[in-house]
């Protein structure tokens, strides 16, 4: 049986989700409650997904609370995968596989699958409570809710105990094994080895008792799924293996290559990281994974708060280290002024935005692109600084590289946006080596001779960097306005005039050393160029990619330097008839291409908290040019 | 450390920098200046090794005062900056100036942060209890009635006294002074650098312009001796024109009072003796305010732990023990597969 050749699936008439009609692909979601490890079995998946040289991308998509009510519908927690054959760019729209763990699972999610689809149900969670619960008045399975899906009833809580009753464990631990049981089952639909997992499991409980039932619950669900009586309901898919550019890959999350790439971002500058961060989600991660790399010269900072993790940061960097804080908008918001203390000042510092959706708390699991403005114009007075964007978790290694090269060659804070999606969203990634990247070195300055502190390198405009504690050098810096070349305190209102000038001059020179716009796909001028920036570039290359093979006139654009842009990026929008920026906000980059770019430009904007769809994208583009 | 050879001994100008001076004639800040600056001189402090870090207020303008490197920042920030500092690069003697809106208004919870993690730098308080630099509105340490611009009725606040705030945030060093006291700061500066660990300092401030004399019933001539005890490690707590006054724990109650010797029954045996690493008796001692008790002045407290910036240190060197990272092992650390 094969899940996704049906071209039916294609046709559905009610606005239900239309099949991408990809033979060489596959969207599962898992779903169930925030306590029953469904990021752990997605994780996990993904994983042995990738080790079979499948193509894949990930959306954990996850409550804000820790341990909602069980069996609620707000406490639903779901991983989605799509993988396949071929490049996957996005985690897929409609999943062509549902696994839902319980009835509220099942009520969240069951809409989205495509109609056909498959959807999987432990009928050992479809008690009465829990039905009512979820909002069922019904039991969904006995009055046509599901008529228009294929689906697999398995009591997966009394096999689970089942097959871990000759462990000693208690029953609670026991069907916390429930994910792996599942896990097995999934591996054997797609042919998945249990080795990394089996592996995983023994390094995580040793050789425990609950390790062993849980390795049994994995093998139970794996040898449930090739037992003769019913394999014929659980239908098994092999895909080919992706031809990948040769070399050695590992599955990495945005969080993971954001960090990492900080790190190599050092490495290449020569100087330590300062890392200084306040718990915030979805950003902290990158704080978890950047405190056990102490050996790479990182020192860590959890501050009391967002503007003392700024403040601190900038201390850091004061000092000559490489000053980073990370943040998600409402820290950002924030540390706002200790960014304008570091423009003021001109000392390097890099602020990660991990971007959230919503204003004030929002939906802090969800994701958007809404931080645009904040930091491209977020501060008082004028305030230049580099804005710079990730668009995949892989990207993030590039783009945080980039963002330290910036802030050190420029003496200037640089930010950094990420999102949820890019974030958690794991992905294959061609690893690379660290010989391939030309190092930055900083230097220092020491020579007393002629020292002014705030001269300025007659090609970036950067003012020299001063290590405290460097002979002969002493001075002051400070927020207040500062008379060109000596940095004394100055109210002279030419001088001001002439300083914010020179800031100005420095951040626009950025300009001509970052690479010139490419077009990532389509032609270079042409009827429609569809823009995007950060974690949409997987929907929407992938939109651009399908309307190209059906014969339409379109190109898609990827800005990754957001501020200064790169230099020839309104020549290049200009050589089309229409554009249109596609993006989760209500318009950011519409509105600030629409004043730097002096032309008519539409927006296909959406801020559900969701990540754009490839098809809504393709409609976006369908409707201005079927026209 | 960058001077190896032992360097000139240098005088109190040598760390005055060439900016001119802009406080209003005859403020406090003068006379605190000029007691770091020969405090510096005196504990043979290199300037290029010696930070001064500060927030917004008329203090904050301290360290461009001052031929050491300097970091004015923003309001009530500068703990967490100077905490950046320290971290990044535990060789540097670092100093915080700050006011009492600086750092107990704006700043109180970077303060409250820097103190009980121990980070070894100094901090001043110049404790005017009033905005200066915004022209006069009462401040966290204002006496409650206090009239201003923005209380003109005076101010329904109670306010906090700073050394009472310093030690509830576990700080391990306490020390008040005066601005005009230059000797007794002079000590209190050297003590407070030699702590290895956050050492606070609050330093009773006389804004001439907008609170004159708020603190005069203590630190006019005529009345100090009566009004002050400069308190000694070791030392019975006596004070007093004619040294006859003293502090000793109220008979059936547990609280200080002052007491004369000869008088009542009293004799110099049921003085206390102070010792600055009592916390107990340093949370008495901070308490007592004129014209009841005599202001405790001098180290009050210090009983010194680990600092925080070194065992930040310690754990990243205990990381490179086996050697630095390396960056190509850590991309491909994990499960990672090759397609040829």
């Amino acid at each position: 049986m094969n899940l996704q050749t049906d071209p039916s699936q294609g046709e559905s008439s009610d606005g239900a989700p239309l099949s991408e009609a990809d033979s060489d692909s596959v969207v599962v979601r898992f779903a169930g409650d925030s306590g029953d490890g469904i990021q752990l079995l997605g994780g996990q998946f993904s994983q042995a997904t990738a080790l079979d040289n499948n193509s894949l991308a990930t959306f954990p998509d996850f409550p804000a609370e820790i341990r909602a009510p069980t069996g609620t519908t707000y406490g639903v927690s779901a991983f989605q995968i799509k993988f396949g054959s071929r490049h996957i760019r996005t985690s897929g729209d409609a999943p062509d596989v549902l696994v839902a763990l319980n009835p509220a699972a099942l009520k969240v999610n069951y809409e989205q699958v495509l109609r056909g689809g498959l959807i999987i149900l432990d009928t050992g969670s479809f008690g009465e409570r829990n039905l009512k619960k979820a909002g069922f008045e019904v039991d969904p399975r006995e009055d046509g809710t599901l008529k228009e899906y294929r689906t697999i009833e398995i009591d997966i809580s009394a096999l689970t105990l089942e097959a871990t009753k000759p462990f000693d464990v208690t029953q609670k631990e026991a069907l916390r094994a429930k994910n792996l049981w599942t896990l097995g089952l999934v591996d054997w639909m797609y042919g998945r080895s249990l080795d990394a997992t089996e592996t995983f499991i023994t390094r995580k409980f040793g050789d425990s008792a609950i390790s062993q039932a849980n390795i049994a619950a994995l093998k139970a669900g794996h040898a449930y799924g090739e037992t003769a009586e019913v394999s014929g309901d659980i239908p098994q898919t092999r895909l080919g293996e992706v031809k990948f550019e040769s070399g050695e890959y590992r599955l990495v999350s945005g969080a993971e290559a954001l960090s990492w790439g900080l790190v190599a971002g050092c490495k290449l500058a020569g100087i330590d990281m300062t890392f200084c961060s306040y718990p915030i989600t979805p950003s902290s991660p990158i704080l978890h994974i950047l405190s056990r790399l102490k050996n790479f010269g990182v020192t860590t900072f959890q501050a009391e708060d967002e503007i003392a993790a700024a403040c601190s940061a900038l201390g850091a960097s004061y000092t000559g280290k490489m000053g980073i804080t990370a943040s998600s908008g409402p820290g950002i918001a924030l540390k706002t002024e200790a960014i304008g203390l570091a423009i003021s000042t001109e000392l390097p510092l890099v602020i990660v935005d991990t971007q959230r959706a919503g204003q004030s708390t929002g939906l802090p699991t969800k994701t958007e692109q809404s931080d645009l403005f904040l930091t491209v114009w977020g501060r008082n007075a004028d305030a230049p600084m580099p804005v710079l964007s990730a668009r995949s978790p892989g990207d993030c290694f590039e783009t945080a590289i980039e963002a330290v090269r910036l802030a050190t060659k420029y003496m200037t804070p640089v930010f950094l946006l990420s999102d949820g999606y890019i974030a958690n969203a794991a992905e294959p990634w061609l690893i690379p080596s660290m010989s391939d990247y030309e190092p930055f070195p900083v230097s220092h300055r020491t020579d007393p001779e002629g020292f002014q502190p705030f001269s300025r390198d007659d090609e970036t405009l950067a003012r020299p960097w001063v290590k405290p504690g460097t002979p002969g050098l002493m001075h002051r810096i400070g927020g207040i306005e500062k008379a060109d070349g000596s940095g004394n305190i100055s109210y002279d209102p030419d001088n001001h005039q002439l300083m914010t000038d020179l800031r100005f001059a420095k951040i626009d020179g950025i300009a001509n050393d970052i690479p010139a716009q490419t077009v990532e796909s389509g032609a270079e001028k042409g009827k429609l160029a569809v823009v995007g920036w950060g974690s949409t570039y997987g929907p929407i290359n992938r939109a651009v990619t399908r309307m190209l093979a059906e014969g339409y006139d379109v190109s898609h654009i990827h800005i990754r330097h957001i501020w200064p842009l790169p230099a020839n990026l309104i020549d290049l929008l200009h050589d089309f008839d229409e554009v249109l920026v596609a993006e989760m906000n209500k318009g950011q980059m519409l509105t600030f291409l629409r004043s730097q770019c002096g032309r008519p430009i539409e927006g296909h904007l959406k801020v559900n908290g969701q990540p754009l769809t490839i098809h809504e994208v393709q409609d976006a583009i369908r409707a201005r040019l079927d026209k | 450390m960058n001077v190896q050879v032992e360097p000139a001994k240098l005088k109190a100008k040598d760390f005055a920098s060439d900016q001119e001076v802009r406080w209003c004639p005859g403020c406090g800040d003068y006379a605190i200046l000029k007691a770091v600056q020969m405090s510096l001189a005196n504990m043979g402090a290199q300037p290029d090794n010696t930070v001064f870090v500060s927030g917004i207020g008329c203090a904050a303008r301290f360290p461009y005062y001052m031929e050491t490197y300097g970091f004015h920042t923003i309001h009530g920030r500068a703990p967490a900056v100077a905490s950046g500092v320290k971290i990044a690069n535990p060789e540097l003697d670092v100093w915080v100036v700050s006011g009492d809106g600086d750092a107990l208004s704006i700043g109180g919870n970077h303060l409250l942060h820097l103190l009980r993690r121990n980070v070894d730098v100094q901090f001043l308080l110049f404790n005017n209890e009033i905005y200066g630099l915004t022209k006069g509105q009462y401040s966290p340490t204002s006496q409650a009635g206090q009239k201003s611009p923005s209380t003109p009725q005076g101010s329904v606040d109670a306010p906090i006294d700073a050394c009472t705030f310093a030690l509830g945030c576990n700080a391990r060093f306490i020390a008040r002074g005066i601005d005009i006291q230059a000797k007794q700061l002079g000590d209190i500066f050297t003590r407070a650098q030699e702590h290895k660990g956050a050492s606070f300092v609050e330093i009773i401030q006389n804004c001439i312009v907008f609170n004159d004399d708020a603190f005069a019933h203590f630190t006019e001539k005529s009345v100090a001796k009566e009004t002050q005890i400069h308190v000694k490690h070791g030392e019975k707590l006596i004070y007093g024109a004619d040294g006859n006054k003293g502090i000793r724990i109220k008979p059936g109650a547990f609280e200080l009072e002052a007491v004369t010797i000869g008088e009542d029954g009293v004799t110099e045996d049921d003085i206390l003796v102070h010792d600055e690493t009592n916390r107990v008796l340093a949370n008495l001692l901070v308490a007592m305010k004129p014209p009841e008790m005599p202001i405790a002045l001098g180290v009050i407290y210090c009983d010194p732990a680990p600092s925080y910036e070194r065992a930040v240190q310690a754990q990243v060197e205990a990381s490179m023990a086996n050697g630095a990272g390396d960056m190509d092992k850590l991309l491909r650390s994990g499960n990672t597969w090759t397609v040829s």
